[in-house]
């Protein structure tokens, strides 16, 4: 069964599992990560965004042997060491407006929020109604307008774009190394 | 038969339940104004609310298990306000769980009918003001003080001398802490610190990080993941495999096996494997042979004709007046959360533990030790919090089949069901048609009739347990003793309209379509074919919609809201031409309700292009107020009243299904169009009205009837032309291509990285199988 490496939040993983095996089973069942939700499996829902080298996406929709050893995968647990804080700024506005009912699609929300903001914030602009309307997220509980609220204060106290490096440790297995062994 | 239910222990419940009138024959006076669903539940729920204990920890902590589940309406935080008010204590000390079921209980572990506050409030109080009550004659004698002469505050007793004593240290010096017969002092109104003050949820720290645990985040040993195969049309039933051991050897795959069709499993061939992932490869690569299913060849169309003619005749027609007449239909609506069924489930020959969001737990622990064969005391079911459930968990199917794989395998499963079973296979908010009419005369309205036809809803969940749950499910009594009362106990027509008549009748047999009671029940359709032709009653009179409902608006608590939203909303400005307001009114859960909606049908919105989005008309903004008679957490009510208007939104315009041979044809988010971030009004405001009653009322379904009617309403106003077909794009042509039913799942895309519009130079390996195009979309 072919290894897998990359880094999940900051720390080198492998792991032993089929190639076409969708990165969100590799890290919800295998690695136990258990952020990034299932709603479809289809990549419609968003429920699972996290990040790729701080780019969001769908991680039910790629399989681990897309992903490579220099990968840098941030799942909701991790979003707080990109800002080296306890909380990410985003995070703490979701709190400031009580956004969540159930919190099911929430982790997804967030990370789609942050990667939005990165993308307005490259291009040297605000957050606008109109990129709020393109968020796929589904939320059931219909928390949406307090989405597009904490999305515009967590937008301001978010840092300036910065880029964010992690280098892969020299000792290769020094971290949560896992296996797949069921 | 509910009769019995609630005549067990108290005079009280007994004495009122006879006042519930034979007839609605007073007019304007409806059954509803005397005795509701809400009463019913709280009364069920009364006699065995003594069992219910808060604990005092000495950590200074106090906690309580809930019987009820938590699905996002934020009773754990309402709970833990009012205990934290009682006990003086912050609210972050007390700790609020979900109990596991308890059979005890009886009807008071169930949550429906956006009960929850309603009937736990007085009892919840009562026990934390016991509490309080063994600690403050523990620091009376600790402190050498009169009881009378301490204070109290944030979990700390203060001694006229200023020696303290926390809760903590009084904690094992109060002794035996359960509750026995004293008889507390509850505080007064105007003595609640915490009550009625905007607090966020006690559990959003941990949605925000990821570590708040769901059934499928548990880690169970060696529950594997597992998943069925479900049939191509609804409730189909296996006949064969074809490729069994094939299937069985695929890569991670541990098991595969047929479960048979039962009233609790629809059924279909479970697999389980390493991951969902190989689950789902697995699913899509089983050759089945399936039997026809409970609806065989049923189409939007045959079903619509079905129901025209079970319609039951309206009242004959008053000799004086003119008479609106109107028939509306509200096609089946998903009754999806974003958590699919799930449910862990470990049997052993001996024994059985469940872990899933329940909302009848009871039921589910007696259903399951009689399908298992085992006590009643060797089956242990575990409330997990769930994601969201608008009806979905008022029933137990993926514990139950979870049970089922778990016992033929002998081995723990992590049962889960995949989204496009979800919305294919899962229970739907039934297919209904609403007949009005109204007489009126001389600027009165004299009659109001309403002949409510529905697919028939499943109540035999019962009242959560298993008594009135097998009560339910003998032939005609679901119909019978549920569905009637609950129309009885909730369908109302809040303005003086003379005499009004409102029956309802259903049908086909419960377990025909899967079913249950969709948020709101049948309010939803009830409140939205109301208040369409109050408009048309308004416009034949001449009069202003805001004017004719506060002139023939029942009462004052109602009109307090008609009026905040117009005063809010700016009712009445002047609008360019396809667009408009819209105004909705409804009562139920003890509270009173107004919606003031404003539209954008203009085609230039209605065709805005968003990639695979069904976009259409825009409510541009909502102003809803809501008095629930006593508000425990205003910024939790308004979190309810703007999922609610959400949900309303989307049933208005365009969240429905498709059947069609026997299925639905809708198979995702993009096919079931709820309302998205690009449906959403910009501008929104929720108000809380202040407390009316001094009881608090419900509120997590009370959003839903009257924004969509509102919707409606704008939308009619906008247009010109009253919509009597729900939602309003259903007889479109359908903007979505259908995914396959066989097999029954998509398969996994793998186009996740493009998407993200992430190049890659050069591809680490060639992937064996590349995606296959299965649900390409319409291009707008």
């Amino acid at each position: 069964m072919p290894t897998h490496t990359f880094i999940l939040n900051g720390k080198r993983v492998s792991v032993d599992v089929e190639d076409d095996v969708r990165l969100l089973w590799v890290l919800r069942d295998v690695l136990g990560v258990h952020g990034p939700k299932y709603c479809c499996g289809l990549g419609v829902c968003k429920a699972c965004t996290s990040h790729i080298n701080g780019q969001a996406f769908a991680p039910c929709s790629v399989p681990i042997s897309d992903i490579r050893s220099t990968d840098r995968i941030t799942t909701i647990e991790g979003l707080p060491a990109t800002v080296g804080k306890d909380l990410h700024p985003m995070q703490q506005a979701w709190l400031d407006v009580d956004v969540a009912q159930c919190g099911y699609c929430q982790p997804g929300q967030i990370m789609a929020a942050v990667a939005l903001v990165k993308d307005v914030q490259a291009q040297g602009r605000t957050v606008t109604d109109a990129d709020l309307d393109q968020l796929r997220n589904v939320c059931r509980c219909g928390t949406y307008p307090r989405i597009r609220e904490a999305i515009k204060a967590g937008a301001a106290n978010m840092p300036a774009l910065t880029v964010h490096r992690v280098k892969p440790k020299a000792k290769k297995h020094k971290h949560a190394v896992r296996k797949h062994t069921a | 038969m509910l009769g019995y239910l609630i005549a067990a222990p108290t005079v009280v419940a007994a004495a009122r339940w006879g006042e519930e009138p034979a007839a609605a024959a007073v007019p304007t006076i409806a059954p509803t104004d005397l005795y509701d669903l809400s009463d019913l539940l709280t009364q069920a729920a009364l006699p065995t609310a003594g069992l219910l204990a808060i604990t005092v920890n000495p950590d200074g902590t106090a906690s309580f298990a809930l019987p009820r589940a938590e699905v996002g309406q934020g009773i754990t935080t309402a709970v833990a306000m009012t205990i934290a008010d009682e006990m003086d204590l912050p609210v972050d000390k007390v700790k609020v769980t979900l109990a596991d079921a308890r059979p005890e209980l009886l009807f008071n572990q169930f949550t429906g009918g956006s009960n929850s506050m309603h009937s736990i409030y007085a009892p919840v109080r009562m026990a934390a003001a016991i509490a309080r009550g063994r600690l403050l004659a523990a620091a009376a004698r600790e402190l050498n003080a009169a009881p009378s002469d301490l204070e109290v505050r944030d979990g700390v007793f203060t001694a006229p001398n200023g020696k303290t004593a926390t809760f903590g240290s009084l904690a094992t010096k109060a002794a035996a802490s359960r509750t026995t017969l004293v008889r507390p002092r509850l505080k007064t109104r105007a003595q609640q610190r915490i009550v009625g003050t905007p607090q966020p949820r006690i559990d959003a720290h941990d949605i925000v990080t990821g570590r708040k645990q769901f059934a499928m985040d548990l880690d169970v040993p060696d529950a594997l993941p597992t998943m069925l195969c479900r049939p191509p049309t609804i409730n189909g039933r296996v006949v064969g495999v074809d490729n069994l051991a094939e299937v069985a050897a695929m890569p991670g795959i541990t098991d595969v096996v047929i479960v048979e069709h039962n009233q609790f499993v629809p059924g279909g061939v479970a697999v389980r494997g390493k991951t969902f992932g190989q689950c789902i490869d697995a699913v899509r690569a089983l050759k089945v042979r399936w039997g026809g299913g409970s609806v065989e060849g049923k189409s939007d169309g045959s079903v619509l004709a079905d129901l025209k003619k079970a319609e039951l005749p309206l009242t004959p027609a008053l000799p004086l007046g003119k008479t609106i007449d109107e028939r509306f239909t509200f096609h089946f609506r998903p009754g999806d959360p974003l958590e699919t069924n799930c449910a862990v489930a470990d049997v052993r020959a001996d024994r059985a533990e469940i872990w899933s969001s329940l909302k009848a737990p009871i039921w589910a622990r007696e259903q399951i030790a009689l399908s298992l064969r085992l006590p009643l005391d060797k089956v242990t079911v575990h409330v997990t919090e769930g994601g969201g459930s608008f009806g979905r968990h008022l029933f137990c199917d993926a514990a139950f089949e979870a049970a089922l794989v778990s016992k033929k395998l002998g081995k723990p499963v992590k049962l889960m069901w995949h989204r496009t079973d979800n919305f294919r296979q899962g229970r739907v908010h039934p297919f209904v048609i609403s007949r009005v009419r109204v007489t009126h005369s001389a600027g009165s309205v004299l009659a109001f009739d309403q002949r409510h036809t529905g697919v028939a809803t499943d109540f035999t969940q019962g009242i959560g347990e298993l008594l009135t749950s097998m009560d339910t499910s003998l032939p005609g009594q679901n119909f019978l003793q549920f569905s009637e009362t609950v129309f009885t106990l909730t369908a109302n027509v809040p303005y003086n309209f003379g005499l009004v008549t409102q029956l309802l009748n259903e049908i086909y047999a419960f377990d025909t379509f899967n079913t249950s009671s969709v948020r709101n029940v049948y309010s939803p359709e009830v409140c939205t074919a109301t208040e369409l032709m109050v408009d048309r009653v308004a416009a034949a009179m001449g009069k202003d919609p805001m004017r004719f409902r506060l002139e023939f608006a029942k009462d004052d608590r109602m009109r307090a809201v008609i009026q905040k939203v117009a005063s809010v909303g700016n009712w009445g400005r002047s609008m360019p031409a396809g667009t408009a307001q819209g105004l909705a009114i409804h009562s139920e859960y003890k509270g009173r309700s107004a919606c003031l909606v404003e539209i954008d049908c203009r085609p230039q919105t209605v065709n805005r292009a968003i990639a695979d989005a069904h976009t259409g008309p825009r409510v541009t903004k909502v102003v809803y107020a809501v008095d629930v008679g006593l508000p425990i957490n205003p910024l939790g009510i308004q979190a309810q009243m703007m999922g609610g208007i959400m949900d309303g939104i989307a049933q208005a315009l365009s969240y429905s299904l498709h059947l069609k041979h026997g299925h639905f044809l809708e198979g995702s988010w993009d096919d079931a169009f709820y309302t998205r971030q690009w449906n959403t009004p910009p501008e929104l405001q929720v108000i809380v009205m202040p407390p009316t009653t001094g009881q608090p009322g419900g509120a997590g379904e009370f959003g839903v009837g009257t924004s969509m009617a509102a919707v409606a309403c704008a939308y009619g106003r906008a247009t010109g032309k009253t919509p009597t077909s729900f939602p309003i794009n259903h007889d479109d042509p359908l903007e979505f291509v259908p995914y396959p039913t066989v097999p029954p799942i998509p398969d996994s895309p793998t186009d996740g990285l493009q998407k993200a519009k992430i190049t890659r130079v050069r591809a680490k390996k060639k992937r064996a199988h590349t995606k296959k195009k299965t649900h390409s979309k319409k291009a707008h």
